[in-house]
């Protein structure tokens, strides 16, 4: 608690238009921008170019990238966004404050521990779902088909009996 | 008298029971929601990209809370509509 810097986020959509060489000297003016006022750089995220689920500015598609840093103030925020607000070839942005768990999320994300085990645990929960219906189903197939032949006994029997 | 398990019924009796519904960020200890996850926020939103009420998702109202910022900032950033049909 007695740590003074606080963790930030900033995601940003560069415009997929330009060059890859100009897509990465803007992603680059904003890591120095930062780290001439002061702040530690945790991490730079490229995600590659995505396809937008609505169009901005007549733009259908986007290059994401997701800058994670230390600030020793929130200052330094708001000038920012202002020069990302200003700066046309950034098509969206925005600025999220970390909590402690956000921060672990991130670190936890880097060293490969979510994004895979999640993946995989709910594939194979669903895997495992769809085998236990499976298994139910021809299990309850298995009781009728048991069920009617009990059945014909029973007639048989009361037949015989008869 | 016939037991139980000798009485056959013509449709499944389990099948009126209701699932007991909890909140799977607790039950599993998530404490974070990542908002740049769309595949993940996808099971909190309908196919109109609507976010899902508590009552049928069954999450607790503190990280419904913060499901509904994710899903928000995600919109903000274009991985998830704001308004669609036929999500899924």
């Amino acid at each position: 608690m007695s740590d003074p810097m606080k963790n930030y986020e900033v995601n940003f959509i560069v415009d997929p238009v330009l060059s890859g060489e100009e897509i990465k000297a803007t992603a680059q003016t904003y890591v120095d921008h930062l780290k001439n006022e002061g702040c530690t750089i945790v991490h730079v995220d490229e995600m590659g170019l995505r396809q937008l689920a609505y169009p901005i500015n007549k733009r259908t598609s986007g290059v994401y990238y997701c800058i994670e840093f230390e600030a020793p103030n929130g200052e330094l925020v708001d000038p920012m966004e202002l020069s990302l607000r200003r700066d046309e070839r950034i098509i969206r942005f925005l600025t999220v404050a970390l909590d402690k768990h956000g921060v672990k999320y991130n670190a936890d994300k880097r060293a490969g521990k979510i994004g895979k085990v999640t993946k995989k645990k709910k594939k194979e929960d669903r895997d495992n779902r769809d085998r236990r219906q499976n298994k139910k189903r021809s299990d309850k197939g298995d009781d009728k088909k048991a069920a009617k032949e009990e059945k014909k006994e029973e007639a048989k029997s009361e037949e015989k009996a008869e | 008298m016939a037991s139980r398990d000798d009485i056959k019924f013509l449709s499944n009796p389990k099948i009126g029971q209701k699932r007991q519904k909890y909140c799977r960020f607790r039950k599993f200890g998530i404490k974070y929601i990542d908002y740049k996850d769309p595949d993940f926020l996808m099971q909190f939103v309908n196919e109109q990209g609507k976010i899902l009420p508590r009552r049928i998702t069954g999450t607790s109202l503190k990280y419904q809370r913060k499901v509904s910022s994710a899903v928000k900032r995600a919109r903000h950033l274009a991985l998830l509509p704001y308004e669609t049909d036929l999500l899924k």
